[in-house]
């Protein structure tokens, strides 16, 4: 029995593995869509993004003459970044093998190396867009990643763990009780999503205007399979901020561990949650017009300030 | 009589607008535009033409407006030495005026500052001029590298940014080199050229009614402009009136391409700060608008509709009917819209204070058109100078004073609604003559003509001179973009790197019209 539970763990996290790095795409395929739909376009359907990353796989790569080493590999080390953040985050079942390795701060960190690689690889090349893209990133993500920690903080002191499966464990399992804090948690999460996710109000993915961008700048150099590993890299990472999301504000159907029967409830749930986030990203995009970008750090300050308040109102209220 | 000048003797021209032409030496070029300057006046358009075969040698052509009229002064240059004194000094519009007709004519200005290439990009030999009448094309062509002297900034973390020709979008290129330091622009220089067609050149071997046609293509989204301006040139010279309804109907025709093109730009301007809301519903009002610019008239964009002499549409009580109904439509619509522009904070915040140009600024170097008025430049050629039919419209000219982004979005509006009263009045006055064809055939000999007309972006100014055979011997359209491209460096000055897309929008300024 012992065996089988875990066998069944392993399998399960494999095709968790194998499942999110497949649907991350449609999660931004239903984004785009939800856009469409909100801006009076029939839009592209929610496949798109996969046609996308089959005509940039097919493409023949350009790569500059000055490109080092370091150009060329930054996709794929983003791409894995991005995946093993994504596919370790509790979002069916909290009890997998996995589960040890998705610790709060480790995922700041896998987030960290990821945008370390992509700024210096827009630097690399030397264009002017690179640079200009690749600092713009360090000031949005400077004051992102201390509003993230923080949000992570107020979520592990009522759990009492860094640990994601012991944080949805304490959330979701245990005797129902409303936080306080985390609402402001989670207001300052939205953020960050925002922020990290290079959305609308902080930046603009569907912008053509190069010289507005700021994660579209750093990409500018890339073409073909190393384009499309970038691209499904930021679904993937759409995909894990939404996930983490859902893990600490909306636990509620994440199966506990050894409860497979539990399994088809908690997939259509998250399917429902991830459905509900994706709309709500779009219509929060449809009404909102992009941030003079030096307001993006008033807008992170907002977040920071936001997650200390969760974390005091924790300490006052004990909730 | 707009100007007083002991040697200048002014004619005036048989034209629809109050202009006057005389011929001065080119000693007296420069207290003349001096004089037109203190008086308030501005310089429109500057040109060249080959006149060896007349009298040995060229002709340099400076048009002048003040609040009286416009005058066209020509001056007489040698063959051998072909300079004039440079008027930049007075004029800042002149200096790219005077490089670009360096390049083309090879008659240059004496003591000017900046002699630097503007329409040659290397595509022909320095020491040759496509715009002379024994210019050998095939002699001239070459490849040489393009190269370009730009003025660079110096100081410790300053860097530079080119951006351009090609862009990350569909749109016309142009070249622009950003001196910053971090995230703010110390200096921006705009390099064009690149669309050059030759379409001054292409004029000379055409009929007038060809000419017409190109002159409806210099810029696209002006070519009721541009069609109007140059058949008033003609006109001028053939010394006819179009019929009065053939005249209502080029009103309408331009009101709905003034009427098209500020929808599309509120909808751009949206979309630069991310609202691409605001985008879609704009351009579902515009295209509504070309839909029915291609039912009633034939045409989407209007163009070919207005020829020499007349026009080449009517409207029928269901055009008409389809006119109404579309205006009462967007009355409705662009008010809701504006209402939302109005109070979304986050489009404001950004419209507001950005790309700001005085309105000392903007008369010092002559800012025009739409962008002029929104820095209190009351410059619209269809109230200081109404011609038939806009005599009897009483247009109401839309100003403002911030001169920002915000600004130019207001005065966008209030034309918007002004266009579309005026297209209400222009059908219930629009007379119902049986349409007699009119049209011109041919220009007589050794004639001269100027037309203006306010399109959507600003004025739009046609001239035409003929040869002793009646035929086209050198067309000149000219753009209100080479007046206002120059205040775009002025008024993305202390911006933001990332706020230059909005300002450069808010100002939409034609590539095509001014490299020709």
């Amino acid at each position: 029995m012992e065996y089988l539970n875990l066998i069944l763990a392993i399998l399960f996290q494999l095709a968790q593995l194998l499942l999110v790095v497949l649907l991350a795409p449609l999660l931004t395929g239903w984004v785009n869509q939800c856009q469409a739909w909100l801006q009076n376009r029939s839009g592209a359907g929610v496949l798109q993004p996969y046609r996308v990353l089959r005509k940039l796989f097919l493409k023949d790569a350009v790569i500059a003459h000055n490109a080092s080493p370091l150009f060329r590999v930054t996709p794929y080390i983003v791409f894995g970044c991005m995946w093993l953040a994504a596919a370790i985050i509790p979002i069916i079942a909290v009890d997998l093998p996995f589960s040890q390795a998705a610790d709060v701060i480790a995922l700041v960190g896998v987030f960290a190396v990821a945008r370390v690689f992509l700024a210096l690889a827009a630097m690399d090349i030397g264009t002017a867009f690179g640079s200009l893209g690749a600092r713009r990133e360090m000031l949005v993500s400077f004051l992102a990643e201390p509003a993230l920690l923080m949000v992570f903080f107020t979520a592990s002191m009522i759990s009492h763990s860094t640990q994601l499966p012991r944080i949805v464990d304490a959330l979701a399992h245990h005797q129902f009780m409303l936080y306080p804090s985390l609402a402001f948690a989670a207001l300052a999460f939205v953020i960050v999503l925002l922020a990290e996710n290079a959305r609308i109000p902080v930046d603009n993915p569907t912008t053509h205007l190069e010289l507005t961008m700021i994660h579209e700048a750093m990409i500018l150099e890339y073409s073909a399979r190393h384009l499309a590993l970038i691209e499904w890299a930021s679904s993937l990472k759409l995909f894990a901020y939404i996930s983490i999301g859902i893990a600490l504000f909306l636990p509620q159907g994440i199966i506990e561990a050894g409860n497979w029967a539990g399994m088809p409830l908690a997939i259509a749930l998250l399917l429902l949650k991830l459905l509900a986030a994706g709309a709500g990203l779009a219509v929060f995009e449809a009404i909102s017009a992009k941030l003079r970008i030096f307001r993006a750090p008033e807008f992170l300050g907002t977040a920071f300030l936001l997650a200390v308040l969760g974390l005091l109102i924790h300490f006052l209220l004990g909730a | 009589m707009p100007i007083k000048h002991p040697n200048l003797k002014l004619s005036r021209l048989t034209d629809a607008l109050p202009a006057w032409t005389g011929d001065i030496a080119p000693d007296d070029l420069h207290e003349i535009c001096r004089q037109v300057h203190d008086g308030g006046g501005r310089l429109v358009a500057l040109w060249g033409s080959d006149a060896r075969l007349q009298f040995g040698g060229f002709k340099l052509h400076v048009v002048l407006v003040n609040e009286t009229g416009m005058v066209c002064l020509n001056v007489q240059l040698s063959a051998e030495q072909p300079v004039y004194p440079d008027i930049s000094q007075i004029f800042p519009a002149a200096n790219r005026m005077q490089r670009a007709t360096y390049d083309l004519l090879g008659i240059y200005a004496q003591e000017g500052h900046d002699h630097r290439k503007w329409l040659r990009h290397g595509a022909w030999h320095s020491g040759s001029f496509p715009l002379r009448k024994d210019f050998d094309a095939a002699a001239s062509r070459t490849e040489e590298p393009d190269d370009y002297a730009f003025v660079r900034v110096e100081g410790q973390g300053v860097h530079e940014i080119p951006v351009g020709p090609v862009h990350a979008g569909i749109i016309e290129p142009g070249h622009f080199r950003f001196s910053i330091i971090g995230e703010r622009v110390l200096r921006l220089e705009e390099r064009l050229g690149y669309v050059h067609k030759g379409i001054e050149k292409r004029f000379e071997s055409m009929s007038l009614q060809q000419g017409a046609k190109l002159a409806g293509r210099v810029s696209g989204d002006s070519t009721v402009a541009y069609a109007w301006a140059y058949a008033m040139a003609a006109e001028s010279i053939g010394g006819v009136t179009p019929a009065s309804r053939a005249l209502w109907l080029r009103a309408l025709l331009l009101e709905r391409e003034r009427v098209a093109n500020h929808l599309g730009d509120l909808g751009y301007l949206g979309n630069d700060v991310a609202l691409s809301f605001g985008l879609s519903q704009f351009w579902i009002l515009k295209e509504q608008v070309l839909r029915n610019n291609a039912t009633v008239f034939g045409h989407r964009y209007l163009m070919d509709k207005i020829v020499p002499g007349g026009v080449t549409v009517n409207l029928d009580i269901e055009g008409k009917r389809i006119i109404e109904q579309e205006c009462d439509m967007l009355e409705q619509q662009v008010r809701l819209l504006r209402g939302i522009y109005d109070e979304h904070a986050g489009m404001q915040d950004r419209f507001i204070g950005t790309g700001r140009v005085e309105p000392k600024l903007a008369a010092q170097l002559g800012l025009c058109g739409l962008a002029g008025r929104a820095s209190a430049q009351a410059w619209d050629a269809r109230v200081q100078f109404a011609c038939s039919p806009y005599d009897k419209l009483n247009v109401q000219m839309a100003t403002y004073r911030n001169g920002d982004v915000a600004a130019r979005v207001i005065v966008r509006f209030d034309e918007l609604f002004e266009s579309l009263r005026l297209q209400s009045e222009i059908l219930a006055k629009l007379v119902n003559e049986e349409d007699k064809p009119s049209l011109l055939e041919k220009l007589p000999g050794n004639g001269f003509g100027i037309g203006m007309v306010e399109g959507w972006r600003g004025e739009v100014l046609v001239a035409i001179h003929t040869d002793a055979g009646g035929n086209l011997a050198r067309v000149h359209p000219h753009d209100p973009s080479w007046q206002n491209w120059p205040l775009l460096e002025h008024a993305v000055i202390d911006n933001i790197v990332p706020d230059f897309p909005l300002i450069n929008k808010s100002f939409n300024l034609s590539y095509s019209g001014q490299d020709l």
